[in-house]
Order: C-alpha cells, then structure tokens, then sequence
C-alpha cells in the first residue's frame, strides 16, 4: 500500500515484540463481533479513481459550463492564483489546531491577521479564529447571548433564510431559549420596525439582523433598530455578507454587539455549499463569552514577539461541561484563505470589489425589470442579490436549463407568500456574455 | 539537528501602510462607509513572501512525524487534494437544479453507503461539519428520540472520565447535565459503577472504543445491554475508529449513533484546525429524526428529500463541508476494503510497536492494561519525581529535535500522560527515530530539557501573558503599544 509503509515489513516488527500473528493485537475484541472484511470492493489505483471521478464530474455542471445566478447566500468569487498558491503550503493545511505555539508561529500569525482583518472590516473590537459557517455562527450568537444576559429570549426577522431559522431552532432548543420571528415588510423587504418594537421585552436577550439580508436588501434603518435594541438592553447581533463591507458601512458603527456571516467567499471555492467560514465578532466586553478559538499575542522566553492560543479556559477541552461552545475543530485554512485573500486585495481592491458587486447587481435588476411581465418584489436598497416575480418561474428557469443558464433560486417551498419569486444572484464572476443570454431567454419569456 | 526557519516577519499592517483616500461614494448615505477599511494595499511579491515565510515558520504532517492523541494525523494523500479542486465539483453551487448535480450527489449517497458498511450502521447524515457538532447532532436525535417515545424526564448524559472534552460540552448544549463516572484499575469502564449510574433519568451513554488510553472497552456487550435495558442509548464517539476498521464495528457493539472525524480517519486534511467533517451514522429506529435533506436514489437518479417530518431539521448550512467528503470519498475508493483494513492493523502494529520499545527502556511509565490499539498513554510522573521534568517539558524538547509531540495532560487520569498515536503513515525508521529521542530526552540535562524549546521560530512562548493583557488584534496591539 502507497500509503503504509510498514506493510511490507509488519511481520518482523511483530516478530521484534513478541508477537506472531497480526490478528493477536486485536484478541481484546470479543469473538461475536469479530469481522474479516468489510462489504467494499478492494482499492484502486491512483489512476483509475481519478479515471471514475472524472465520469463523475460530467454529472454536474459547473458554473464554467453553466453559469448560474443563484442566490441565497453564496455565490462564486474569482480566486486569484496567489491566494490558491499561499493554501497549498502544505506546512499550513497539513498541520493539526496549534496548541504547540513554538511549532505553529506561522498559522498563528495569520490567524492573529485573520481576526485582526475581520475586526477592521466590522468594526468591532475583536474576532474568533472562525466558527463552523454564518448558520452556526447565529446559533453561537444566540447562546452567547443568553450568557451575557442570562434572558432566555432571542428574535430573528423573517427576512433571513430558512437555513438559519432551522439550525437556530436546534442552537437554542437544548438550553430553553424561546425564538421569537418579527415580520418584514412585503413592500421594501426591510425589517418592520413596529412588529420589532412589539415584540422586544425584558425577557429579550438579542436581536438578530441581517445586513444585506436574505433577500439581497440592505437594512437601512439600523440606527433605529439599534436605539430600540438598546433601549431594552439587549444585544444586537449583525450578519454581514464580507464582500459588501468594502463600501457598506461596518455594523461597530452603527451600534453591533456581535457579529456574524458567511466568509467563504473570501478567496473560497463556492464547493457545493461547503466548506463554509463562520465569521464572528464582538465588543472587548464580551470577551469571556465568545465562543471557539482566539489568537493573541505575547512574548517567548527571550521577549521576542510570538502568537498562541488563548483564554482558552473558555473551552471545551479545559473546561469541558461549562465551556462556551463544543466547538473544536473549527475551519482555520478557509479562515487562512480569507486573510491570504483580503490581503491580495488590500482596501483599494476590496472597495472595488464591493462597488463591481453593487453596481452588477442594480444593472441587472434594472435589465430584468425592464422586461415585461418580470418586476423587482422589494423597493429596499439591494447589494448583489435581489427577488424578481415573475408568472411562471418554474417554467422559465427549466428553459434556462435547456440552454444551459441557470435562473435565480425560485423561493415559494421555502416563503409560501413569495409564489413565483426569484432571487438572483450576480457578482464580478458573471461576464457580459451569460448576462445578455440571460437576458434574451427571458425576453422570449417562458 | 534539526532548525525550524526563524523570520522576524512583520504583521501586514506593518508592512504597508492605511489608504486615507477618501472611499468610494456609490451607496445612499446612511448605508455608505465614511473611511476605507484599514487593510494596507501590498503588490503580490509582498504577500506572497509575507506567507511563504509564515508558512516555514509552520509544522505539518508533511514536515515530520505528528503523534498526537486521538487526532490520527496521517498523511493526507496528493490526489484527493487535487480532485478536489477541479472546477466539476469545485464550482458547483448548493442551490443547483438537481439534474445538474448528479455526480455530488451520487458521490454524497455513495458515501452514506461506505460509511454504513464500514461503521455497522443502518443510514448516514453527512451534515455536521466536525466531531464535536456529530455529537451536538447526535445528542439532538437522541432527545428527539425519548420525546418521541414519551420518555420526557431522561436528561442525564452518562460520560467515562476518560471521554474526550467535546463529549460534555456539546451535552451541556444540548440541555443535558453530565455525569462523569471513574474508570477501573485497568482503566476500562466501571460496570459496577455504571450499572448503578444508569437510571430512567439516563438518557445516553457517551463512549469511545477504543477509548482514549487505547484499551478497547472488551465488555462492550455487557455495557450494550446494562444501557439498553436501562432505556438508554449508547453513543460511539468515533475519534478513534482507526484502530478498528475491517475488525469490529460499533454498529455490531450494540452502538445506536455513531459519529466520524473524516479529517482524521479518512485523511483529509487538519488545515491547522478545519474544515473537518463529522458525519453521524444512526441505527434504524434513530433513523427518521436524522437530519434534511437525506439524499435518496430513485430509478438510477439522485435527489434530495426533504419529506421526513419527524426531522431534527438542519444542524449546518446546506449539506455539510462538501469539499471534505469528496477527498474522504476519494480517500477510501484508494484503499477500499483491503486497504482500510491494513491501515488499522498497522495503526494497530506501530503503536504497540512503539509502546513496547518505549515502556522497555524503563524511562516512562505506562499505567493500566498491557494491549493497546493505536494509541497508548505513558507518563512523565517517573521523570518529574526524578528530574522535575513535566510532561510538556518533554514535548517542547522534542520539537528541539524536528519532531512534533504527542496530546499531553490527556487524559486526565494519567498524570504528566504523553498521549502517542503514530499512525499507519510512518515508517519503522520514523518510529525508531521518535523512541530513541524519547528515550534521549530523558537521560538528558534537566536545564536543558527545560529549557527547550531553542531550535525553533520563537524559544518557549509565554502563554499565560497571553492571558493576563489580551492582545487579539492589530487594533490592540497598536492601543498596547
């Protein structure tokens, strides 16, 4: 076996301990539940198992074959060479969670970037080495929430999606936090403000807002929202998408507590959902209280610079019951190819970006829209998503497929209210070319 | 002798400095960013250099042995990284019209199948994105389950003292109080103990088998039955199933819910802490709770389904970390059923290879039972009575020599333990290599291995400093200074 080198020499090493046949190791596993093999063929070669994954990469159709205007918040980037370059040091994405510093420097660094970076683009004070995915990172939010406050209430607007309200629901069950929806409204898309005010009380330990939220618009009543949240003195949790942050306003500004969101497509593979990079943030005051790993900084024996893991009393593996979250493994390389990419842009290139996804989004909307029988279902401010209504959308994302487009994400199994409705989605990867094909097979209609 | 890079290599923020352009004008004002985000503008000859030089300042698998207790850090084969990132899988999107998604799908199914035969299993969830979220699932079955079957009041989780630390916490998650019960003199379960432990309140015993001192549980029949004649289910953490592919299997234990680490048996990569995949395999009566959309197969063609109304619902975004099962899925088409096997058996083989070597040189103790699977536990206690060398002494002396060090102070029944799990990966001359550093650092100088490390990027780090004034960003550090 490539893979093991002591097969070939296994029985002389037995042979070196005392020991003559390879199954004695295993004479600890009682007789009934002993097994000879398992019911898989045996392995293949290198070559052949690249041969059948090749079959089975033309099962799907790649965004390069078919380009798609997907939203639902996640939707390709482009990958610049360097960042692909930077992760494939295999001293980086081979190495295990650094608990020896001396042994770790490098990843600890740009993980103290990594954090440092998030906290910039946020304005918050301080970052975590990442969560799971901006799913969990709401869930992980709520709890923290609950510990600061010990109040046993958590509000979420139904503006975010379906996703998030569902793992949530699991987050909070366990330790008895009621959650609680507030309505949006079916004009602008934003959140009501009056069903927020009418459902925050005393009993409230967070809300949760999402910015730009599930249907692309951007919440630009926050101030209020704060001042609301405020007034009762509960925490006010932001989801982000990174790449709005080059020229939206960071949510430290506009009074966030905690932050939140879906990082991956910082320099990542859009990869069928997953791996994902869940972003979290907060105020130095909930320090204690955060959830996951944290880099700081300190000195070696000699005073010289050097990174470590820390305050990690807060942890599962020191405090195992009464630590702050199980998290563990968390997603450090994607959380490196997040630094190794904002890096590569800089804040010039990140404003960039953020303006391009923008200004895409408002010229295809505006295409779209400018079509008959297609109309925009939200007059709020969007950023690179947004929902269109159109009769008969299922029949017209399947002729779409037909030409190989993929339409926007139709949205009524998941809001019943939202029949017909597409969200699309469009970033910097999307060229003129699928743009205007789009545009023609919509023209034609269904 | 080895000598890691050593670089005084600045933050970014030290070597460009903050644009103060004014920003872009495109959003309505009260949604517009008023200062540019402070990311300094480098050229790519910078970044690329700023990270090559962090990342010789890094150990990984591929620069040297790395026995870490119950982390099963084996090499992570090429080609499953390269697959990987080919556009047909890499450039697919979740939200896909599933006529365009066969292939993830066909390799999700397939994957779900591989797992139930090699873990005895009946259905697969691949969704949880780690162990310790595997088990947060888990233990959400396992209170939907007792909810189902009107069994309300069972709120107790039962754990060995031996259990890893994510066991607790991701049962305190999920709203349970923990019980944590002592370990024999032969540092197994306690039957007596959990005998009289378990209740109507037990809702769940949590167990690794091999556990972590890599002694397999021998009375896993027994303790199936004490737990499920009690009502209770019993949980396989599934941290270290390396040692046991193609012997035994949890499902055959007795075992109700099982989770994976595919980032440690199925070799995909550690990326210094994630992404991981924990997938959780289920017995049948579990079966119907398990989380949406399971992925089904219908007249040759693949679907998602999310019609199971007694679902937990969703625990991650999507269907889990993608990228993740398709390297494990490539990883166990390599080695299929001969392979997985060799690679326990030889996981198996280099622990006690190394045990054995190790315990006859006298220099460390090794407490409880003799046979061990692919970890064992020895302790510095000896040296420190000795000496006043500490287990993470050694570790940090080790690094002096290029060699990664093992878990210490884990698990915690063993004092000063070296927790050593050297995997099918290495080579007899790796192992002999690590033995005989093993067996030098303790005839070593106490200042010396005190003093270590000194041939690596920084000398011994002072975490607790770390503690006592936070310093977790550019912004505090610039305030700090």
């Amino acid at each position: 076996m490539k893979f093991i080198p002591n097969s070939a020499i296994k029985n002389s090493m037995l042979k070196e301990i005392g020991i003559t046949d390879i199954n004695d190791l295993f004479s600890d596993i009682p007789k009934q539940i002993r097994i000879k093999n398992l019911n898989l063929q045996n392995g293949l070669s290198q070559q052949e198992v690249e041969e059948w994954l090749r079959k089975l990469g033309k099962k799907n159709k790649s965004f390069c074959e078919m380009p798609n205007f997907l939203g639902g918040g996640i939707k390709p980037h482009y990958i610049p060479a360097a960042v692909k370059s930077i992760i494939s040091r295999s001293e980086f994405y081979t190495a295990y969670t650094p608990y020896q510093p001396e042994a770790s420097q490098g990843f600890l660094q740009a993980m103290f970037e990594y954090q440092s970076m998030i906290a910039e683009i946020t304005d918050m004070d301080i970052a975590n080495a990442s969560v799971y995915d901006g799913v969990t990172a709401l869930g992980e939010s709520a709890l923290m929430c609950t510990r600061i406050n010990k109040r046993k209430t958590f509000v979420i607007p139904k503006n975010i999606s379906w996703d998030k309200r569902c793992v949530l629901k699991n987050y909070t069950k366990g330790v008895g936090i009621k959650v609680k929806e507030i309505a949006y409204d079916r004009k602008t898309g934003k959140i009501d403000l009056d069903d927020l005010k009418k459902n925050i009380d005393d009993d409230t330990a967070g809300v949760y807002v999402e910015n730009p939220n599930f249907f692309g618009v951007f919440e630009d009543d926050v101030e209020a929202i704060s001042t609301i949240i405020k007034e009762k003195q509960s925490v006010f949790v932001v989801g982000i998408d990174p790449i709005s942050l080059g020229i939206a306003k960071g949510p430290g500004e506009y009074g966030a507590d905690i932050v939140i969101g879906e990082g991956r497509g910082l320099g990542g593979p859009v990869d069928f959902g997953g791996s994902t990079l869940g972003i979290f943030a907060c105020r130095n005051k909930f320090l204690r209280q955060i959830p996951g790993r944290i880099i700081g900084v300190t000195k070696d024996k000699e005073g010289k610079r050097a990174f470590c893991m820390t305050l990690q009393t807060r942890e599962q593996h020191i405090r195992r019951g009464r630590a702050t979250s199980n998290i563990c493994t968390n997603e450090g390389l994607c959380a490196l190819t997040a630094v190794a990419y904002l890096s590569w842009l800089g804040s010039k290139g990140l404003e960039q970006l953020s303006k391009t996804n923008f200004e895409k989004g408002q010229q295809l909307a505006k295409k779209i829209t400018s079509i008959d029988g297609f109309e925009k279902v939200f007059s709020g401010v969007h950023f690179n998503e947004f929902v269109i209504k159109y009769p008969n959308a299922h029949k017209l994302n399947k002729k779409l497929l037909s030409v190989n487009i993929h339409g926007g994400l139709i949205l009524d199994s998941l809001y019943p209210e939202l029949k017909n409705c597409m969200l699309f989605g469009i970033t910097e990867m999307h060229n003129n070319e699928s743009i205007e094909k789009l545009v023609s097979v919509l023209k034609e209609g269904k | 002798m080895y000598r890691s890079a050593i670089y005084d290599e600045p933050l970014l923020i030290e070597l460009g400095d903050k644009c103060k352009d004014k920003p872009i004008d495109v959003l309505p004002l009260s949604l517009q960013r008023k200062e540019k985000v402070n990311i300094p503008d480098l050229d790519e000859t910078q970044i690329i250099r700023h990270f090559l030089r962090l990342s010789q300042m890094n150990y990984g698998i591929e620069s040297g042995m790395y026995p870490l207790g119950s982390c099963t850090m084996k090499y992570n084969p090429k080609i499953c990284e390269e697959i990987s990132r080919w556009d047909s899988f890499a450039m697919t999107h979740p939200c896909q019209d599933e006529s365009t998604i066969q292939g993830n799908l066909q390799i999700l199914y397939e994957l779900e199948q591989m797992f139930c035969e090699i873990t005895g299993m009946h259905s697969f969830t691949l969704q949880p994105a780690a162990g310790a979220q595997g088990e947060f699932t888990g233990l959400l079955l396992t209170k939907t389950y007792h909810d189902f079957n009107k069994d309300f009041d069972r709120n107790e989780i039962i754990l060995p003292d031996t259990s890893h630390g994510t066991n607790p916490a991701s049962a305190t998650m999920a709203g349970y109080k923990i019980t944590e019960i002592p370990s024999t003199k032969e540092g197994t379960v306690d039957l007596e103990i959990l005998e009289k432990t378990l209740s109507d309140k037990t809702a769940c015993f949590m167990l690794t088998n091999p556990n972590t001192l890599g002694i397999f549980e021998s009375d896993i029949l027994k303790i199936s039955k004490m737990v499920h004649d009690a009502g209770a289910l019993l949980y396989y953490d599934g941290a270290n199933i390396n040692a046991i592919m193609g012997k035994a299997r949890p499902g055959d234990m007795g075992f109700d819910i099982v989770h994976l680490n595919l980032h440690k048996t199925f070799s995909t990569p550690h990326g210094g802490g994630g992404p991981g995949a924990g997938p959780i395999g289920v017995k049948k009566k579990l079966e119907r709770f398990l989380p949406i959309p399971r992925i089904v197969k219908k007249n040759n063609k693949y679907h998602f389904n999310y019609e199971y109304h007694e679902s937990i619902g969703k625990i991650k975004a999507f269907y889990g970390n993608f990228s993740v099962m398709l390297k494990a899925y490539i990883y166990i088409l390599l080695m299929g059923n001969n392979g997985l096997k060799e690679t326990s058996e030889i996981a198996v083989l280099n622990s006690n290879y190394m045990k054995k070597k190790i315990v006859d040189s006298k220099k460390y103790e090794m407490p409880y039972r003799d046979l061990r699977k692919h970890e064992f536990v020895i302790s510095c206690e000896g040296l420190r009575q000795k000496k006043g060398i500490r287990a993470l002494d050694v570790a940090k002396r080790l690094l002096d020599y290029g060699l990664h060090p093992p878990t210490i102070y884990f698990p915690l029944i063993v004092k000063e333990a070296l927790m050593i799990e050297p995997t099918e990966s290495e080579s007899k001359r790796s192992l002999d290599k690590y033995i005989e550093t093993l067996i030098k650092i303790a005839d070593e100088n106490k200042d010396v291995v005190k003093n270590a490390p000194n041939n690596t990027s920084v000398k011994r780090v002072d975490e607790a400093g770390a503690i006592k004034n936070p310093i977790l960003t550019w912004k505090s550090l610039q305030r700090y200074k």
